[in-house]
């Protein structure tokens, strides 16, 4: 049992310190601003040349192989040096090695990991939230095509996309979770609508809604097999319920010391009720610190991924509202012509407790799955 | 970075498990049988887990924090009626003192907001102090004004709070041995042993709160109410599960702070420790209500095993500061 670090873990550590010296791009300390969306392709591009993204992931799809706790030291590091997060689409990623074939995986996912390709995520509709399995969007197949009709919504960086990861239904006479397939389409076609939602912190570049017209995808690009697609969402969204997955850390932490920063340089500016909500997100980051440290060690005897990933999606939950929390608490609610970028942190923040699977709905999952409660 | 337990730690934690399940009260009124309880220190000192923070050679202790903890955690877990981290405790600060161990059993005596050891001033106790975690402990260390040990001979055992762990209440004025022999200690000892203590309450709390929801699972499988096990509705369901989470995330930030204890520099250890202690204490006072609340009417009631729970628990977060006192450790460490 060791948190620290082993020799080639402390020489890997000391590359990244360096290379993140020399090549940290000076963007907001979270995502409050339409600027952060635009410049994190390229910080992902980046990270992953200098050869610090994808560490766990095979090397034929650009990955480095290495045990799943590098990324625990990729999102310390991160952190320290105030850069902005690794992107968070390493449940993409596992989503299609999970279920796509050889071809799906060699031509899909290379693009993915070295951040040439953008995606986004089509899975949710504006009738088919929580229950996401009666979603209606439907995949027809017309010759060596599928056309795609239907509409999705909530669907983040949808704007900046290449590419999305559709589910769609492709048989509407078996029981709902089994009539589901999974597609990939571009986006860049005339059959695809883009309407821009603009955020509670008025981001508008994050999230949208796309209307799938007559979109057409080559039947190359279903993901895993016709009726696989329910199997396929939830390893992405079980996936996309770990922060270790995500990255998420680095942002808390980010945050929580930009704001230690700020109430260092002028202490007596803040009550104690002010530096209460800060100690507090201190500690709330550091506990999913050691937590992630845990899920991934746990992860170096192989992938599991059972119903705990609803318990880390509600320890990040916590997380993410105590920062934002703080944020509010020490950044004030921005009237009077003051900087508002706290605020939007905070406004951020009541997110997290409904993307992925909403709290409520983990909360199920953990009280019937693993406390083995009645359902 | 490897957190797993390895596997003579996963040993050591079953060997704890198995002995508390055999030998643990299963019942509020199991605490008055002498018999058992008498069994279970017995096993417990047969195991030697409370010599673990002893000098094994060269001022090392036998077993670093970790292995502390994993004890403390299983211990608590089955509200295990025998001391330890009282007498661990002690051990450690005699290990750092560089004398040998005490003859009898022994802990430590506390200030009586239990934030920090007992001062003796010449050879007199300064103010009232509490011997805590002292089942069968003849004697209590507390600390000189010159940050040396001294010894406090203990009378009859008293149930108070905590009724799975008796205390001593010792007056201002009482005798307090200075042993000679000791080293003062320095003060990254005294951080490091305070840090080692917020540790070991931590996982105090992480094994309370497990034994707690365990309890509120096993009523909800089993008590009916409009035709229904209450643990098939949503209301109750969300609470466990709450419950739940709180106690994975005590027991990761937890783990991190005993392993702090021996591996990084004292001020670091404390603060790993301080993060810890303030977590588990503000979620475990609200887990064990929660396993009360589940209970409804029986929660309630002396029988029911929760107030167990709670007692200990609040026992275990004033022990080296709870919420409050570990935040301002904290913004003293990070902030100021």
């Amino acid at each position: 049992m060791d948190f620290g670090d082993s020799p080639t873990e402390s020489d890997f550590r000391a590359r990244l310190r360096d290379w993140l010296a020399s090549n940290t791009p000076d963007l907001p300390a979270s995502s409050t601003s339409d600027e952060y969306w635009a410049a994190q392709a390229e910080w992902h591009q980046a990270l992953y040349d200098a050869g610090f993204f994808g560490l766990s992931w095979p090397k034929d799809i650009g990955g480095h192989e290495l045990p799943t706790v590098y990324d625990a030291i990729v999102d310390e590091e991160i952190a320290a040096a105030g850069a902005p997060p690794r992107p968070s689409l390493g449940y993409l990623v596992q989503g299609i090695l999970e279920h796509g074939n050889d071809d799906i995986r060699s031509r899909l996912l290379p693009g993915i990991v070295n951040g040439r390709d953008r995606w986004c995520q089509g899975f949710s509709e504006p009738e088919a939230g929580s229950d996401l399995a009666s979603l209606r969007t439907r995949a027809v197949r017309d010759g060596d095509e599928w056309v795609i009709t239907g509409h999705k919504i909530w669907t983040s960086y949808s704007d900046a996309a290449d590419w999305c990861l559709v589910l769609a239904r492709t048989d509407a006479d078996v029981p709902k979770h089994k009539g589901l397939s999974a597609f990939r389409v571009s986006m860049r076609q005339p059959g695809v609508q883009q309407k821009p939602l603009r955020m509670i912190n008025g981001i508008t570049r994050e999230f949208g809604e796309v209307i799938f017209d007559g979109a057409r995808t080559p039947v190359e690009d279903m993901i895993g097999s016709p009726g696989e697609g329910w199997r396929l969402a939830m390893t992405v969204v079980s996936h996309e319920r770990e922060p270790g997955e995500l990255g998420y850390v680095a942002r808390y932490k980010k945050a929580v010391n930009a704001l230690a920063k700020q109430v260092r340089a002028e202490p007596n500016a803040y009550d104690g009720e002010q530096k209460r909500e800060l100690a507090w997100a201190l500690v709330e980051a550091e506990m999913l610190r050691c937590h992630v440290a845990r899920r991934l060690s746990d992860r170096l005897d192989g992938i599991s991924h059972g119903p705990e990933g609803s318990v880390d999606k509600l320890l990040m939950t916590e997380v993410e509202q105590a920062v934002g929390h703080a944020a509010l608490a020490i950044g004030g609610s921005g009237h009077g012509g003051r900087d508002d970028s706290w605020l939007k942190v905070y406004l951020y923040s009541r997110a997290q407790s409904v993307m992925g699977g909403t709290a409520q709905i983990q909360r199920n999952l953990v009280a019937t799955r693993i406390l083995g409660l009645p359902s | 970075m490897d957190v797993r337990l390895s596997n003579e730690q996963c040993a050591l934690r079953d060997a704890v498990a198995q002995l508390v399940d055999r030998l643990g009260p299963n019942a509020v009124r199991d605490l008055d049988d002498e018999e058992r309880a008498r069994k279970l220190d017995a096993a417990v000192d047969a195991a030697g887990w409370r010599d673990l923070r002893a000098e094994e050679e060269a001022g090392r202790p036998w077993a670093s924090g970790v292995e502390v903890a994993i004890v403390a955690e299983e211990l608590a877990h089955g509200a295990a009626d025998s001391a330890f981290i009282g007498p661990v405790l002690a051990a450690d600060l005699r290990r750092r003192a560089g004398i040998a161990a005490a003859s009898g059993r022994e802990t430590v005596a506390f200030g009586t907001d239990l934030m920090a050891s007992a001062r003796a001033t010449g050879n007199v106790l300064t103010d009232p102090a509490i011997a805590v975690d002292a089942g069968e402990s003849t004697s209590a260390l507390v600390l000189t004004d010159d940050d040396r040990l001294g010894e406090v001979p203990l009378s009859a055992l008293e149930r108070a709070v905590d009724l799975t762990r008796g205390v001593v209440d010792l007056a201002a004025g009482s005798t307090a041995v200075p042993l000679t022999d000791a080293c003062p200690l320095s003060p990254d000892d005294l951080v490091q042993w305070t840090a080692l203590g917020l540790a070991l309450t931590c996982a105090e709390l992480v094994g309370v709160m497990r034994g707690a929801i365990r309890l509120a699972r096993d009523h909800a499988l089993n008590r009916k109410q409009y035709d229904a096990l209450i643990g098939s509705f949503q209301a109750v369901q969300h609470l466990l599960a709450d419950a739940h989470v709180a106690s994975v995330g005590s027991a990761s930030i937890a783990l991190h702070a005993a392993w702090a204890v021996d591996a990084l520099p004292p001020a670091e250890a404390l603060a790993a420790a301080a993060a810890a202690k303030a977590y588990c204490a503000r979620a475990a006072q609200s887990v064990c209500e929660t396993v009360i609340q589940v209970h409804g009417g029986i929660g309630n009631t002396w029988e029911c095993m929760a107030h167990v729970y709670l007692r200990r628990a609040l026992v275990s977060t004033d022990l080296f500061g709870g919420v409050g006192a570990n935040l301002a450790r904290i913004l003293e460490h990070e902030v100021f």
